[in-house]
């Protein structure tokens, strides 16, 4: 069998916030998979298969919580996957789900992914010793401060670069409702001048802590033909792992990163991302990494990135707005981040990303990572003919 | 659907490992790949399984990528689930047909810490698991509503795990193996009403790993390739008060699925943690017990990895098939309790 058309037919998202109080986790997930069913114009029934990614479980001290969450996704009788691959995992959960269609396997997937960080403690769950490694202590803020610093020296950018990304994805936020951070006051001297964490990433600089999911309903050609609301086609994915302990890791521009991208615009016919994407939802939980993934993914000569955030080109109105949902810098439910990510650039596509709409997009760019800047997914969906 | 076969298996089971994790699975990896002449360069596709929760740190499985020797950069993915539904995700992957060949290993060390006890962070966490049921006093009720209701007798279960042990001595991967009567075994003292130590299983640290490759590939790499014919899986409701114990529906729906019962089954390996649960399988899968031969390796009462179990019934079944021992296998994977979770393939020879 021919490898078949995919695409992303409906999108359903939880309101992210701090702590989901009002719902269990089997409520949280089922919200937004209900959303995205709504969205598709599809019952449980419809659905042929289920995958749902998460980071990891300690992050709600449950061990593979698809078990328990069978009957909130509606899964008795059917296939169940659960993926896990660092923060890259929402973004490489609607890959496996598309390649479920992709395969012919499957005509209708559910892929979801969720967080409920309320009910543990991430800083905790990331702090635990790990083999051949010296525990730092000091969560993703203290791992990624260095790389960031070197990035700086390397690239000589200014300063306040960080800070300009960190306001400009806060304003992103307030044009979308489900964004955890609303700072509707927040200036851009408050940005610079909020402590400094983890120098340097300051306290403005950082990604919240959430609760939330994300749900996306993925379709072959077919089932897409009779989908409710306009589709998003999935013109190619990508996914890329590198090594841990390797000498030889470039950790500003890892090369599963700048692989993972070429990949993706030869699948998907992409010579010039920077003329021929519309919008882009980049994986940036510290303000530093948007310059940073600018120039891996292409968008920038190495070293430039900086000037695009600068000259206001990643600003909703720009040539090519970045994070216009806000970002993971406005929210972040982990295992949900990537899908989120993934989501949006399909909602643009689409055009149904409401306040925070790219007039006239048509081709959008999906990207998450994780691990120590080791694991990247990619997407890229346009809105086809 | 793109002919895939699995074309090499590896495998380590041992009470306790010493080493870590990496250094544990990554000479399984480097089996597989010096049996089938197949370098890092030449793998299109890598897919683990493995869990956090043994491994007792976040992110575990990112330490064990370097097993892979993945320099320059590979395209991977991690399920935290049985090696197994790795083994799924990699056969979907290769059904698209840009990829030929994949790595697959799924590993576990659960030695460190109480497995009994671990497994009950998979239950409910707002009502079930802060009570913390014991995983084998969970299946002992399954048992023991399986004994009332006529379904099997204690010396049934007895059967099964005198069974299991005599086979396993042939098996260098065993934790558990030996010539035991029936009335012998039924002697031993409860260790979980109605469950004795033999008919739980025989817990290990250890992983596999196999290598899958499509069409042309398998052929020139594997003198007889073990051809996926079929393989589904399916998730039953979880909530105690809602299933059946006395069955697994979700097995059923699988087995259905790849058609078990459309031809004679030569060999089935099933992953029966506690000796009640093989009839339970064997009955809804459809397998005709007098005319198939049911864990020949001793199955998981004689060494279970958590995590990889059901990755060791794949290539155990497909080793079946290699050796021309078997013309048609079929491989089976569970997870969650009260076998919540099935996988089902059928494996066969040219």
């Amino acid at each position: 069998m021919a490898k078949q058309r995919c695409a992303v037919i409906g999108v359903g998202q939880t309101k992210y916030q701090s702590t989901r109080g009002d719902v269990s986790m089997a409520g949280l997930v089922r919200e937004a998979a209900l959303r995205a069913l709504a969205d598709a114009g599809l019952e449980w029934s419809d659905i042929d298969a289920v995958v749902i990614g998460k980071a990891p479980d300690f992050f709600e001290g449950v061990m593979t919580p698809e078990i328990i969450l069978a009957e909130a996704l509606g899964a008795a009788g059917k296939p169940v996957l659960r993926v896990h691959t660092a923060g890259s995992v929402g973004g490489s959960t609607a890959i496996v789900a598309s390649s479920l269609i992709e395969s012919g396997v499957h005509r209708r997937v559910l892929a979801l992914g969720f967080e409920k960080q309320s009910e543990s403690n991430a800083m905790w769950a990331l702090s635990l010793p790990q083999a051949f490694q010296t525990s730092i202590n000091a969560g993703a803020g203290g791992y990624f401060s260095p790389i960031i610093r070197r990035y700086m020296a390397m690239s000589g950018a200014p300063e306040l670069v960080g800070c300009v990304v960190a306001f400009k994805d806060r304003q992103h936020a307030l044009k979308n409702p489900y964004a955890h951070l609303h700072q509707p006051e927040l200036t851009f001297e408050e940005v610079v001048e909020s402590p400094m964490l983890w120098d340097p990433i300051r306290y403005s600089e950082t990604c919240p802590s959430s609760d939330g999911a994300c749900a996306i309903v993925l379709a072959d050609e077919r089932a897409a033909a009779d989908a409710l609301n306009p589709v998003a086609w999935v013109d190619a994915t990508a996914m890329r792992s590198e090594a841990n302990n390797f000498g030889g890791r470039n950790m500003v521009n890892p090369a599963a990163s700048s692989l993972c991208a070429q990949d993706l615009y030869a699948k998907a016919g992409i010579t010039n991302p920077r003329e021929e994407i519309d919008v882009a939802e980049i994986y940036v939980p510290f303000s530093w990494y948007e310059p940073m993934w600018l120039e891996s993914l292409g968008f920038a000569e190495r070293g430039q990135g900086w000037r695009l955030v600068e000259d206001g080109v990643t600003r909703l109105g720009g040539d090519l707005p970045v994070n216009p949902s806000g970002g993971v810098l406005s929210s972040n439910p982990i295992g949900a981040s990537g899908m989120v990510r993934f989501a949006e650039a399909a909602l643009q596509v689409r055009g149904m990303a409401g306040e925070h709409q790219v007039v006239g997009a048509r081709r959008a760019l999906g990207h998450a990572y994780g691990g120590g800047a080791q694991y990247f997914a990619m997407w890229i969906v346009s809105a086809g003919d | 659907m793109t002919d895939i076969a699995i074309v090499a298996y590896a495998a380590r089971q041992q009470a306790e490992v010493e080493e870590n994790e990496l250094e544990m699975i990554a000479p399984l990896i480097e089996q597989v790949r010096s049996e089938t002449g197949l370098g890092p360069d030449d793998i299109d596709f890598t897919c683990s399984g493995s869990s956090d929760f043994l491994a007792g740190a976040a992110f575990s499985f990112v330490l064990t990528l370097d097993a892979t020797r993945p320099v320059p950069p590979i395209v991977e993915s991690h399920v935290e689930m049985d090696g197994a539904w790795a083994l799924y995700e990699a056969w979907v992957k290769l059904q698209i047909g840009e990829a030929k060949t994949a790595l697959v290993y799924g590993y576990g060390k659960s030695s460190p810490g109480s497995l009994r006890d671990v497994l009950a962070t998979q239950l409910d966490p707002y009502t079930v698991a802060p009570l913390w049921p014991d995983a084998f006093g969970i299946a002992g009720l399954q048992a023991r509503l399986m004994l009332d209701a006529g379904d099997v007798t204690e010396r049934d279960l007895a059967e099964v795990a005198a069974r299991s042990l005599a086979d396993a001595a042939d098996n260098p991967n065993a934790v558990r193996a030996g010539a035991h009567s029936i009335d012998e075994l039924l002697a031993e003292p409860y260790l979980h009403d109605p469950l004795r130590a033999h008919d739980c299983p025989a817990r290990a640290d250890g992983g596999a790993a196999v290598i899958l490759a499509a069409d042309d590939v398998a052929r020139r790499v594997c003198e007889r390739p073990a051809w996926i014919r079929a393989i589904d899986h399916r998730m039953d409701v979880h909530h105690f008060g809602v299933r059946d114990p006395r069955r697994a529906r979700s097995a059923e729906l699988a087995a259905q699925a790849v058609g078990v019962t459309s031809d004679k089954v030569d060999v089935a390996e099933l992953d029966a943690p506690f000796s009640h649960q093989e009839p339970l399988l064997v009955r809804a899968l459809g397998l005709d017990a007098a005319n198939t031969r049911i864990n020949p390796s001793g199955g998981s009462l004689t060494g279970h990895v958590m995590m990889a179990a059901g990755l060791v019934r794949l290539g155990e079944a497909a080793t079946r098939v290699h050796r021309g021992d078997a013309d048609r296998a079929v491989a089976h994977a569970t997870s969650g309790p009260w076998l919540q979770q099935n996988l089902v393939a059928v494996l066969e020879g040219d």
